[in-house]
């Protein structure tokens, strides 16, 4: 009954009037933003970020988590009306999502969405609600060579599983990490990488990067394709009921998608977008008519949906439990937990149970206030995707040239994210994966810590890395991931996966 | 085009230029690195793990570079550059980290705007400039006098 408990908790603090406010401000603005074509969930949270820091630590990442839930949303709904998936966790929704809005289902396909989320939702936030307090005791084991382990893992995991080539992806990583060592050394206090710039001491500013690229070099390439054209379904939405016959339908792909995208989200790197795919293959097989999909099976849209929110969900449970983003939003969530002063880990449930449950309800919360939010305000998101991008990207540039601004009141940070929208740009133009950068970036500091200590404690001897059974199962699991991805056979396969 | 006589046939110029990229700035950071004592593996000075670093992301460039030229490598090209946007829209944001403590918010909005704008095939004026003083007016109304953050409003000490 403990869970009762602390859910109890979680709800009396998520449901403050202040802090329900904030849940839904999160949710409307991150739809509002994440509506909008070209702007996917990292744009979005990058832009809103400098928003939360004014507020109490709670109420920040109750924002944050409405901020992203809402963008997720947003995606599927740019997806299903113009066919423009904002990022791959809502690119399976496209494919049957757009048909069903080409015969004139874009309601009953926007309404299968949110009713697939909002049950996902119920369903993940149970389990993370489980599945925490578990984690957190099992991480309270760990010391300094253990996490260290558990980080290399997690960064190879979420590089493996990550769109690009595997070593380039690895190779952003550590590319990463050494940009998150400018900056003054903890241990030593001597300054490194920084020019002699004082406004370098603090280190790079993860918002900076990540507004840099998303917003500012995501711009520059959007430009050079030719004017895109834009197959808007423009038609009154008008049915946004189901009838009873798609609620039949929709029912069992929601709950297979919904503990689909509950196990995925766990993995890290795993996230959205692998658990949408998985529920999209799983709906095809299980489905009696296949050869429906593809021209607006319903199925097709409740499955993937329910997945990648479920997975969306519980992607928080390793980062509140062992501090380990497993993506580049939670990397991005670490960021704001850090300047609140918050060291994500397995300690945030004990000391700060407050904010720990309240987080979770709110969560709950969130995928109500989503419902509610988006069908009756569909209309508007269908006038925002009308924007020309012309007209979008100016706004895009401004906000984010004010948003970096705001975060020191100083102009150092625009001329550092101009330089790395240079970088971002040549990135892009490479393909290399800029969310391995972002991981890097800000698992940097902690791996280097870790390692010092570890290595401190073992006065220099590397193998402790290797006789500890804990950290020994750790890093052989990473070894493991890494050679079988870099089979010839599992690769090409691999390449397809992430294609289709 | 490679000329005939080119011994090594570049499969995946992406990759090559990827790798070639990552090695450059490994380099470039060891040479800064070695300023910082490394101290021994027991006590590791600020230098030990910057240096860990250099070395690794030196050998996956390597590793990456003699990947693109091996005879299984994709066909990979690099997509065409498209210098003019990059310039306009990182020249737009100088511009305004230039001229935003001294010309204001109203202004250096303006010229971040209008030279951003440039940026697109579709621009015209009319269309600029419609969206820039809406897009001004969001501003000064949100952020300065919204949520009130520090940047005078136009030229200061004229």
């Amino acid at each position: 009954m403990e869970l009762l408990s602390n859910l109890a908790l979680g709800f009396q603090n998520a449901l403050s009037l202040t802090n329900l406010a904030y849940a839904f401000m999160g949710c409307f603005l991150g739809t509002l933003i994440g509506v909008l074509p070209g702007l996917g969930p990292l744009a979005t949270i990058s832009m809103l970020l400098p928003l939360t820091y004014a507020l109490p630590p709670d109420a920040a990442l109750i924002m944050l988590a409405g901020i992203y839930y809402g963008a997720q949303y947003g995606g599927s709904t740019t997806a299903i009306l113009v066919n423009l998936p904002g990022e791959s966790s809502s690119v399976v929704t496209a494919l049957d999502g757009f048909q069903m809005a080409r015969q004139g289902r874009a309601g009953v396909a926007l309404s299968t969405a949110a009713i697939g989320s909002f049950f996902a939702g119920c369903v993940s936030t149970l389990a993370i609600a489980m599945l925490a307090s578990t984690l957190a005791e099992f991480a309270f084991e760990f010391g300094p060579k253990e996490y260290f382990s558990l980080m290399i893992l997690g960064l190879l995991l979420a590089t493996v599983l990550s769109t690009g080539p595997v070593l380039e992806s690895i190779a952003m990583v550590v590319l990463g990490a050494m940009v998150s060592l400018v900056g003054t050394d903890v241990n030593t206090g001597e300054q490194r990488f920084t020019f002699g710039l004082t406004q370098l001491y603090d280190g790079v500013d993860f918002v900076v990067l990540a507004m840099a690229i998303f917003g500012f070099a995501e711009i520059v390439r959007n430009l050079r394709t030719d004017p895109e054209d834009r197959s808007l379904v423009t038609q009154r939405i008008t049915n946004l009921f189901p009838s009873r016959e798609d609620w039949k339908r929709m029912a069992a792909p929601i709950l297979r998608g919904s503990i689909v995208g509950t196990m995925f989200g766990v993995l890290p790197g795993g996230g959205a977008a692998l658990a949408s795919f998985a529920a999209y293959t799983l709906e095809k097989k299980v489905s009696g008519t296949p050869e429906k999909f593809g021209n607006g099976a319903i199925e097709g849209v409740a499955g993937p949906e329910s997945a990648n929110n479920a997975a969306a969900q519980t992607s928080f449970v390793p980062l509140l439990t062992l501090g380990l983003p497993s993506n580049a939003v939670m990397a991005l969530i670490v960021g704001a937990m850090m300047i609140h002063d918050i060291q994500p880990g397995p300690q945030v449930m004990t000391s700060n149970p407050n904010l720990f449950w309240g987080l979770i309800a709110s969560m709950w919360v969130g995928n109500l206030i989503l419902v509610l939010l988006n069908l009756p305000l569909v209309g508007l998101w269908v006038k925002l995707l009308t924007i020309p991008y012309r007209f979008l990207y100016p706004a895009i540039l401004m906000f984010c040239c004010i948003g970096i601004y705001s975060l020191k009141n100083d102009t150092f940070e625009i001329y550092q994210a101009a330089l790395m929208c240079v970088a971002g740009y040549v990135m892009l133009q490479l393909k290399l994966p800029p969310a391995p950068l972002l991981l890097g970036l800000v698992l940097g500091p902690q791996v280097e810590e870790n390692f010092r200590r570890a290595m401190l404690l073992s006065r220099g001897d590397a193998t402790v890395f290797f006789t500890s059974p804990l950290s020994a199962t750790l890093l052989a699991i990473a070894a493991a991931a890494l050679i079988f991805m870099l089979l010839p056979a599992v690769r090409s396969k691999r390449e397809k996966a992430l294609q289709e | 085009m490679l000329s005939r006589e080119a011994k090594v046939e570049v499969r995946n110029q992406r990759a090559l230029l990827s790798g070639a990229v990552f090695f450059a700035f490994a380099v470039f950071y060891l040479f800064l690195s070695k300023d910082y004592d490394p101290g021994t593996a027991a006590r590791m000075g600020p230098g030990y793990f910057p240096r860990m670093l250099g070395y690794c992301l030196a050998a996956l460039g390597l590793l990456i570079m003699a990947g693109s030229l091996r005879r299984s490598a994709d066909l990979e090209k690099i997509a065409p550059w498209n210098l003019k946007v990059l310039l306009w829209i990182t020249g737009s944001i100088v511009l305004f980290a230039l001229l935003l403590p001294r010309a204001g918010l109203v202004l250096s909005l303006a010229v971040l705007l209008t030279v951003a704008g440039r940026a697109s095939r579709e621009f015209t004026w009319r269309g600029s400039i419609i969206s820039t003083v809406v897009l001004i007016a969001i501003a000064v109304g949100a952020f300065y006098y919204g949520i009130g953050l520090q940047f005078p409003l136009f030229p200061v000490g004229l």
